[in-house]
């Protein structure tokens, strides 16, 4: 029975090599090598890197048809045999093949001891124990995330890594719950976010830097001025659906890039903007020595000097931006327009049949993310204190967008998740070079076979006609 | 019965084309209000076709459709969700469309938007919390409560719209287009794939919103049951025209509604 399956699970996992073989040789096979002025370049052949590569690929795709097949233990034992392989100090070609070689056959055993786990899970959830911890998990996660984000700066682990990754992660953060009103909430596939956030971000470079103006003081018009935009767009393309929605959004950020680009009066172009104030306390600056006028935060508190309070600071300030996307957000979900929005997600004929106008429904989705992108790229023009196009391609549109999806659309949790492992994954894993994007792809491709409506698909409801626990059992 | 007797809809001289298709064609009748006025006739006759002009989703190429409320409106000249707005006509759909995701108690709380909305100050005092605003939100919830009942789903109030059992689905999309206070309720054939239990619990549900909630009712529908036991006033169309048109056992008898739903062998009638 098996044994008249494995000839064509031995073709199968041929196929798979041989399509990787023509992928990877010229991706992993050949690499060119500057060898001085005079000659240009040369190629270095990697062909043992690519044989190995291949026979784990071969491997690895015979396990999962095993695994498939209901023969966990042979791909268990598969698996564990190419874990041993990787970590042994066996040598390979290069370190990262060890790398490669461990993660696919640990792979492999997870994927093998799903079924396991998965019942065991069930199981787990369906006593009461069971229950009252999913239900703990659902309240209080969110609170726990937060005393954890809350007190980072303060433990020994907040350094000066740490921090920076904190606060670009937070940002994203932000970015995401901002895109997840459009995407999540109202169903809006847009894919040109990143002009939102740009038009934040050139808005306070240029008021700060030609008319004096405060970080504080900008703030809110950047965010007016981002959500204009954003009505602006909505009104000519929120007649548009799905597809048609998402190609002339992706459209419109490249055109606000474009234009930043090449209005070189205003935006100095591809120069960019540079010595952009950052945002102050109370009037105080965050530097070593003030300039005239001014006091440094060091002296109004009458501490010394550390560069570290400039980051902590900055990280409070996007932990709070955030926060208020998120308040805010939460508060809307419970309003009728909030349910509006994601009604129009469910069935956009059955609104209009109830009277409910979908393009200013759809408007005011548009606008109020647009906002937010605006609130987010002021503080990013504040922190980075240089901004040029170049920080606004269509790749943010696309991984903030990543993670509203693998976060679980409209999820607000989700998105915290979503972005710890797609911006702290890749920035964590620096020491793997080039193959960090890897990680990245792998763990897209891990969430959307495991999880495929993202990472947290449960919807909370607005509103309970019986609220829980007013009722025995459930 | 004074009120009864001025038409809440009249349909005058409608006409639809697409393209070289004539769906609808020459068709005029009235609605009154607390009355059941049903719609029939075979497959293709052009049924759909006179629901999506009425609720705003096609525009007539010829015709009038003027609804009475307050004032007069004239559907053929508003926009498609004006009509459930401002004229208040609600509809329910062929191919139930509910917000499948949403638990019941959303999906009816939806239909009540635009009173909420104005409620919440276009959502500035909802951000606010204001007691106007949750007052208003205690009000509503009251009101998609007494409808769950009718319907027989408090019960089931916090589960998503999409899980319901079929019957269940058809019995909430009629509740959530009641929600909107409509003056015209128009169901486009509510009794499809239900079992005759069901079917029966449709028909006292329609019953009690005529008598009870004094509303006018269109109704297209197949089961000749349910027609021909709940309601006052039946058309008949064939092939985009109006054939027959009358109260329920007048038209039963009509030779032109037998010859379109059995065919012109006599002998079949006769049998």
């Amino acid at each position: 029975m098996v044994g008249a399956r494995l000839p064509q699970m031995l073709k199968d996992a041929a196929l798979t090599a041989l399509v990787a073989a023509a992928l990877g040789v010229f991706i992993v096979g050949f690499h060119t090598v500057d060898i001085g002025s005079r000659t240009g370049l040369s190629f270095d052949f990697w062909f043992a890197d690519l044989g190995v590569a291949l026979v784990v690929i071969f491997l690895g795709r015979l396990g999962l048809s095993l695994a498939a097949e209901g023969l966990r233990w042979p791909a268990i034992a598969l698996g564990v045999v190419m874990l041993i392989a990787g970590i042994s100090p066996l040598k390979l070609p290069s370190g990262f093949l060890h790398w490669f070689v461990a993660l696919g056959g640990a792979l492999l055993v997870v994927r093998a001891a799903w079924p396991w786990a998965n019942q065991a899970i069930a199981a787990g959830a369906a006593t009461p124990t069971g229950r009252l911890i999913d239900r703990i998990g659902n309240q209080w996660a969110g609170w726990f995330l937060l005393a954890v984000a809350v007190l980072l700066p303060l433990t020994p682990i907040g350094d000066q890594k740490t921090m920076d990754l904190g606060v670009l992660i937070l940002t994203y953060v932000m970015l995401g719950w901002g895109l997840n009103i459009v995407v999540g909430l109202a169903g809006l596939l847009d894919l040109g976010y990143v002009a939102f956030y740009a038009v934040g971000a050139y808005s306070y470079a240029l008021l700060s830097t030609q008319h004096g103006l405060g970080f504080w003081a900008v703030l809110p018009l950047a965010g007016m001025l981002a959500a204009s935009f954003g009505i602006l767009l909505g009104f000519p393309v929120l007649r548009l659906r799905g597809d048609y929605l998402a190609i002339v959004t992706l459209g419109f950020g490249e055109i606000i890039r474009l234009v930043i680009l090449n209005w070189v009066d205003l935006t100095s172009g591809p120069a960019g903007i540079g010595s952009i104030p950052g945002p102050t306390l109370f009037g105080a600056v965050f530097a070593e020595t003030a300039p005239e006028g001014k006091q440094t935060v060091a002296e109004m508190l009458g501490v010394p000097f550390s560069s570290n309070q400039r980051l902590i600071f900055l990280y409070y300030v996007i932990l709070g931006l955030a926060l208020v996307t998120n308040l805010f957000t939460q508060r809307m979900r419970r309003l009728p327009v909030g349910r509006a929005w994601e009604a129009l997600r469910e069935d956009e004929t059955a609104c209009k049949a109830l009277g409910i106008n979908p393009t200013n429904t759809k408007l005011t989705a548009f606008a109020i993310g647009a906002m937010f992108a605006g609130f987010a790229g002021s503080f990013f023009a504040a922190k980075q204190r240089f901004i040029s196009p170049e920080s606004f391609t269509f790749i943010e549109s696309a991984i903030i967008l990543a993670i509203v999806v693998l976060g679980g659309m409209g999820s607000q949790i989700g998105v915290v998740l979503a972005a710890v492992l797609l911006i702290g994954l890749p920035e964590w894993f620096r020491e793997l070079g080039s193959y960090r994007m890897l990680a990245f792809g792998l763990a897209m491709v891990l969430i959307m076979v495991f999880r495929p409506r993202g990472l947290i698909a449960h919807r909370e409801p607005s509103i309970r006609l019986h609220p829980i626990g007013a009722k025995g059992g459930g | 019965m004074t009120l009864a007797e001025a038409p809440l809809i009249e349909v005058e001289h409608l006409t639809m084309r697409f393209g070289g298709l004539i769906a609808v064609d020459d068709v005029s009748f009235s609605g009154r209000p607390c009355a059941i006025t049903a719609i029939i006739g075979p497959n293709g006759a052009g049924k759909t076709t006179v629901f999506n002009c009425i609720t705003g989703f096609y525009k007539p190429t010829i015709g009038r459709l003027r609804l009475r409320g307050e004032r007069e409106y004239l559907l053929e000249r508003m926009l498609g969700h004006e009509i459930g707005q401002h004229a208040r006509v609600a509809r329910t759909f062929q191919n139930i469309r509910l917000f499948p995701a949403m638990t019941v108690l959303e999906n009816l709380l939806v239909a009540q938007h635009n009173k909420l909305m104005v409620a919440s100050g276009m959502s500035v005092f909802g951000l606010l919390g204001l007691p106007v605003y949750r007052q208003a939100e205690q009000a509503a919830i009251a009101f998609a409560r007494d409808w769950l009942e009718r319907i027989g789903l408090v019960a089931m109030a916090d589960r998503p719209a999409g899980e319901l059992p079929y019957g269940a689905q058809r019995r909430l999309e009629i509740a959530r287009a009641m929600c909107t206070e409509p003056r015209l309720l128009c169901l486009d054939e509510p009794a499809a794939g239900l079992n005759p239990r069901e079917s029966a619990e449709l028909n006292q549900l329609l019953l009690s919103i005529r008598d009870r909630d004094g509303i006018g009712v269109l109704l297209i529908e197949h089961d000749m049951s349910v027609v021909m036991s709940i309601s006052n006033h039946v058309v008949v169309l064939d092939y985009g025209r109006k054939i027959a048109e009358g109260p329920p056992a007048e038209v039963q008898r009509d030779p032109a509604v037998i010859r379109a739903y059995l065919g012109t062998d006599d002998e079949a009638i006769d049998g």
